[in-house]
């Protein structure tokens, strides 16, 4: 049987195999999707044809600002997300290598980001205000902890070698941290950051309930009152694509910076 | 005024004493250990596992600190690792994003080697890196990242990086272990003649036996609970050392004194007397 050798535990699979599977399990929803919604069994505000998602997109990018829109919601994920790494990789890296700053800083770490982000809505609404640092802010409660984590335990899996090579060589702490610890980490911290930007991402329609007339959760949001479903399906897809896009760039960057973790012999 | 000159050994052990607590249970990884390794001296630290050579390497490398007693090298008490005693581990411990040669020259940039150094210097360490990488048998890998490496290739680039600043101690903590056989036997050749090209002193722990005479002009050999010294066993072979002379009576001899102090101080007793006490319990009442 054929087919058998697609059971084996951790088997191998052709690139040509695994493009065609990838390829039927992305048409296959949409073809279900297609089939559901063009046989007029469901009304259109509950579920709209694929073509109708389409048309409103281009209706939306022609007439109604798309790319304003995508803009500023990038704007406010990128601005989250890199104060929350400029904060989380220093103190990360910190965490991971010194146990008393782990001791003070970790087990608060912890408690803090099993708060759900968006119960600190009201509460940025007193302390930051309405601004756009405030939906900055959403987006930076919702990443800065996880990230904090994550840094720290890539931190801490840097072999304990490397660090005792270094230190009979004669190197000081500042440049055990600087030269080994954090160079070490540097491949697995750039993924941290790949996975942490798909959550800041989640975090956007959150952000954008904070008193905003922008942005494409804020137009989810809006289209949801109007049900307008195929303009909410078209901000999800977006959303989707957006981070789908930033994610390959990721995976780019950390070919390019970090070429000996794909070359093998 | 009197001058004594008195012989100094390259590295004094006195009384190590080496505590691990874990809660409530206290563990003796070294009771009383003391040692002196002359310059320019090979010495091998073999022992069943918990006999604290490991430790007792660590220590010398300034890893780890004793709970009493004290490690001497030139006479001076060490506090810590030190540039003249480079260490060799067994793996992980190349820098896999930086090249062979890269990995080798990595400890130039470090300010205790960037000190009053001028372009005389400079010239010299890059003479003594591609030394060593001559002396290592690396030079078509110079470029190379570790990871495109075999086991044997990545340990003589740990060694020759080793080797970079001069230390007159190279302290090694089972650098083959995790090597095959053939490559293994390699190693100890190479691995002899950079003893001899750069006149250090070795101390070097392995739980091979056969490793440890081959490569050793005295083996220590270590005895668990507590981690203590049982006996140290002079090796006579001449050197240079050949592989052939593995078989030899002599060396036979040796390995079999070794071993029996090994398994005598175990705690296992003996494998047959295990095997033993296995079958009379798989055996029905």
């Amino acid at each position: 049987m054929q087919l058998a050798r697609w059971w084996v535990i951790r088997g191998a699979l052709s690139s040509r195999e695994y493009w065609a599977l990838a390829g039927l399990g992305m048409l296959l929803p949409l073809l279900a999707w297609l089939f559901v919604s063009g046989a007029g069994w469901v009304p259109k505000t509950f579920l709209p044809t694929p073509l109708e998602v389409l048309q409103r997109a281009r209706e939306w990018l022609m007439e109604d600002e798309l790319l304003t829109h995508m803009w500023i919601s990038m704007y406010r994920v990128t601005a989250g997300f890199l104060l929350s790494a400029l904060l989380a990789i220093p103190l990360g890296l910190w965490i991971g290598s010194f146990r008393p700053v782990q001791a003070l800083f970790e087990p608060l770490t912890d408690f803090v980001r099993y708060m759900p982000a968006v119960a600190f809505v009201p509460l940025v609404m007193i302390w930051v205000g309405i601004e756009e640092s405030a939906k900055i802010a959403i987006i930076f409660i919702g990443t800065f902890f996880q990230m904090v984590l994550m840094v720290a335990e890539d931190v801490r899996r840097v072999p304990m070698a490397q660090i005792e090579a270094a230190q009979t060589m004669g190197a000081t702490r500042g440049e055990i941290m600087q030269l080994v610890i954090f160079q070490s980490a540097k491949p697995a911290i750039l993924d941290t950051l790949r996975v942490t930007m798909g959550w800041a991402w989640t975090y956007l329609v959150v952000a954008e309930l904070v008193a905003a007339n922008s942005g494409i959760g804020y137009s989810i949001l809006k289209a949801q009152r109007f049900l307008q479903t195929d303009k909410i399906f078209v901000g999800i897809m977006l959303i989707g694509l957006i981070g789908l896009l930033t994610d390959q760039l990721f995976r780019w960057v950390h070919r390019q910076r970090f070429p000996w973790l794909y070359r093998k012999s | 005024m009197v001058v004594s000159q008195i012989v100094t050994a390259k590295i004094r052990i006195g009384a190590a004493q080496k505590v691990f607590r874990d809660g409530a249970r206290e563990v003796r990884a070294l009771n009383d250990v003391s040692l002196e390794i002359q310059a320019n001296e090979f010495v091998t630290l073999v022992g069943a596992s918990g006999c604290g050579k490991s430790t007792l390497l660590r220590a010398i490398g300034g890893l780890e600190t004793l709970t009493a007693g004290k490690i001497e090298v030139d006479g001076r008490s060490i506090a810590g690792p030190g540039v003249e005693r480079a260490m060799v581990f067994q793996h992980y411990s190349l820098y896999p994003w930086l090249t062979v040669s890269e990995n080798i020259r990595f400890s130039r940039q470090f300010s205790v080697n960037r000190r009053d150094v001028t372009s005389a210097d400079v010239e010299i360490a890059s003479g003594r890196a591609d030394a060593l990488l001559r002396l290592m048998g690396l030079q078509a890998f110079a470029r190379a990242y570790p990871n495109q490496l075999s086991g044997g290739m990545q340990q003589r680039t740990a060694i020759a990086r080793a080797l970079m600043s001069r230390p007159s101690i190279l302290v090694m903590d089972e650098p083959f272990g995790a090597l095959d056989a053939q490559t293994r036997e390699l190693m100890h050749d190479l691995l002899l003649h950079v003893f001899k090209m750069e006149s250090t002193t070795i101390v070097f722990v392995t739980h091979d036996v056969d490793e440890a005479i081959y490569l050793g002009q005295r083996v220590v050999v270590m005895a668990p609970n507590p981690g203590r010294i049982d006996s140290i066993v002079p090796v006579p072979l001449p050197a240079p050392r050949e592989q052939d002379m593995k078989l030899s009576p002599q060396f036979l001899q040796l390995k079999k004194q070794i071993l029996e102090r090994i398994r005598a101080t175990s705690g296992l007793g003996s494998s047959k007397d295990l095997l033993e006490q296995l079958t009379r319990e798989a055996a029905p009442a």
